[in-house]
């Protein structure tokens, strides 16, 4: 998905302008001159800088440049998909890792990736079952991260 | 200096270190040799592993599995077309012409051969010079060391990027986000939103596996590309030959390394770079340029040499002051922190048998690299049948485990997938990544030194120019900075008469 420059560079001014904001709160130094908001303040006056120079350069090509140029994927239905499910599940793990376990999360984002990007279910199922059993053996047995097991009794 | 030699051999040549060696070795040529997975992702998918081993076995991991990936992103780039790595992609559609006339062996072992010649050129640059750059970097006050990370911001900017608007703009982001947290200076909780995680700043392990292999397998499954097809299956011997073109090429060979190894040493530059660049000189010093493109080995030789010689370069600035060379050496950088060993001139002094050993691992890699890539290239028709719809939910797997074995919170989940869709949304508008990375991984340093500088001097920011040698680093800097605007003038000036 390409978005016009003029558009990226108000993203990145009103960044810019949230950041100088927030820095205006901060306190000094105790006896110094300089606190903790000069830093993040001088990129932020920078950044806002570059946006203003973007936004100008997009504006002076909008006749060629559309504000929003949707790219070949997002047009097709079965790409637009493939990238839901990808984000989808790392969403679907922050969310329910730790009330259903690594083992069940894995098995299902596995199986729901495989099954869209359309390997056979006969080759996917045993497939999704035992990978996430060989990652959990290597992280939680041998390197000992403490991978959660929810709803699951721990096995080994 | 000939006892920490000895040290350092018993460091590297213990069976487990060895071990550790080999397995990166394989797992390196394999990530290089499957197109979409780059030598940045093989660095960030190790990491989490190399999280719980002993300093010098994590670095040599990095170091060899870098190195190999490199070399084997000419393999698919030879039989499919498709570079493995970006770092191949300079000499992909040369190597598959050679393929084309049934030369894919001669392409294969240039590739092989120069990109080991190459890997111990750099490596020779780097035992020689890094421990006398150490020496200079010993005087060095935080003036000095603002104007260090300066320059390299500025090159990493200024070099080689398409739009350096874009680019800028791509730093001054990593910047910020590097002020995340309550580590700066003066201990004040910056940006956190009330978010206890936030407090301890944004990881930089989570960060990079989004950035770095999260992206990548959005862009594989968004990707509209026929199903990929082997050029050839015959490969007859690599090595055959090989002497007769490093007689006819030593100057494109020593060309190519030198370049690379300075290009790699130039920070936010790295091996693609070099290929590319010295692909071009390749061709503009070359007897017969007009062969360039049709199937001609001479392009290969010299860019083969040049990416892997920029891999070892990268890392004299990175173990020197502590300012990567490349994404790859950023991360390396991260693990070096974790492990206590800071990079900088005192590892030189406190350590030396850890810096030895790293320069053991580069020439060790580099000559394994000769008969294990010698394997690969054999078997590379059954790795590049590996069904890719397998393997990328595999890997996104691997992911969410290692971004959350850093901190052991689900918390570095979901940073891999706010970076991994940033990098993706990024790269597809015309956004470098790699600086951000780099002002991610420096903007501690950069504020660190500013404001203690700033305080040092009172307030008074002629203090940043007096001092001899941060003088020359400002002039150095100023010129960088000012170079496309004065050529941008000059050009302007001279149309208009």
């Amino acid at each position: 998905m390409k978005f016009n420059d003029a558009l990226l560079g108000a993203v990145f001014l009103a960044l810019s302008i949230a950041v100088l904001v927030t820095v205006q709160g901060y306190p000094r130094i105790p006896g110094q001159s300089i606190g903790p908001g000069a830093f993040p303040g001088l990129i932020a006056i920078l950044l806002a800088g570059c946006s203003i120079a973007l936004v100008w350069r997009g504006w002076r090509e909008r006749a060629s440049q559309p504000l929003v140029a949707i790219g070949a994927w997002l047009g097709s239905l079965p790409h637009v998909r493939n990238f839901l499910v990808a984000t989808g599940s790392l969403v679907f793990y922050v969310l329910a890792s730790d009330k259903l376990g690594f083992l069940i999360c894995g098995g299902v984002i596995l199986l729901s990736l495989f099954l869209t990007l359309r390997v056979r279910p006969r080759l996917a199922i045993p497939l999704a079952v035992a990978l996430p059993i060989l990652i959990h053996l290597i992280f939680y047995k041998m390197l000992r991260v403490p991978l959660p097991w929810g709803v699951l009794p721990v096995l080994w | 200096m000939l006892h920490a030699y000895a040290q350092a051999f018993a460091l590297v040549f213990d069976p487990y270190v060895l071990t550790v060696i080999l397995c990166s070795a394989l797992f390196g040529l394999f990530v290089g040799c499957v197109p979409g997975l780059t030598a940045t992702m093989a660095t960030a998918l190790l990491v989490p592993i190399t999280f719980f081993m002993p300093p010098v076995p994590a670095i040599a991991a990095i170091v060899t599995a870098t190195a190999m990936a490199i070399f084997s992103g000419d393999i698919p780039g030879a039989l499919l077309r498709i570079p493995g790595t970006p770092a191949s992609a300079a000499y992909t559609d040369e190597a598959y012409a050679m393929t084309k006339k049934g030369q894919a062996e001669i392409a294969l072992g240039a590739g092989l051969v120069f990109s080991a010649i190459g890997g111990l050129f750099g490596t020779a640059v780097m035992i020689t010079s890094a421990p006398a750059l150490a020496e200079i970097a010993l005087k060095f006050s935080d003036f000095e060391y603002f104007w260090m990370v300066v320059l390299g911001l500025a090159g990493a900017v200024f070099i080689g990027n398409s739009s350096i608007l874009k680019a800028s703009m791509s730093l001054l982001l990593g910047l910020l986000i590097a002020c995340v947290g309550l580590d700066n200076p003066a201990g004040h909780p910056r940006f956190t939103f009330g978010n206890a995680e936030l407090t301890g700043g944004i990881s930089l392990i989570p960060m990079m596996v989004g950035m770095f292999a999260v992206s990548e397998i959005l862009r594989f499954v968004v990707h509209m590309d026929p199903p990929l097809k082997l050029a050839t299956e015959k490969i007859g011997n690599v090595f055959k030959g090989m002497w007769a073109l490093l007689v006819k090429y030593p100057w494109p060979l020593l060309r190519g390394s030198a370049l690379g190894t300075v290009i790699g040493i130039q920070p936010g530059s790295g091996a693609d770079m070099a290929a590319w660049m010295s692909y071009a000189m390749a061709k503009k010093f070359s007897k017969e340029p007009e062969k360039f493109g049709t199937g001609h080995v001479e392009g290969i030789v010299e860019a083969g040499a040049a990416n892997n010689s920029a891999l070892a370069g990268a890392w004299i600035p990175a173990l020197v002051f502590a300012i990567p060379g490349d994404s790859i050496t950023a991360i390396a950088i991260g693990v070096l922190y974790l492990k206590g060993l800071n990079p900088g001139p005192t590892l030189f002094i406190n350590n030396p048998q850890n810096i030895y050993a790293i320069f053991l691992v580069f020439i060790l890699a580099n000559l394994i690299m000769l008969p294990l890539g010698w394997l690969t290239i054999k078997a590379a028709k059954n790795v590049l049948r590996l069904p890719r719809n397998i393997l990328m939910p595999t890997i996104l797997l691997f992911c969410i485990v290692g971004s959350f074995a850093i901190n052991n919170t689900v918390f570095g989940v979901l940073l891999t997938l706010v970076f991994g869709v940033l990098a993706f949304v990024l790269e597809e508008n015309g956004f470098p990544v790699a600086p951000a990375i780099l002002g991610v991984v420096l903007g501690q340093m950069m504020e660190e030194n500013f404001i203690k500088s700033m305080i040092k001097s009172d307030g008074d920011v002629t203090a940043f120019v007096t001092r001899p040698i941060a003088m020359w680093l400002a002039i150095f800097t100023f010129v960088i900075l000012f170079w496309p605007v004065g050529t941008w003038l000059w050009r302007r000036t001279r149309s208009a008469y």
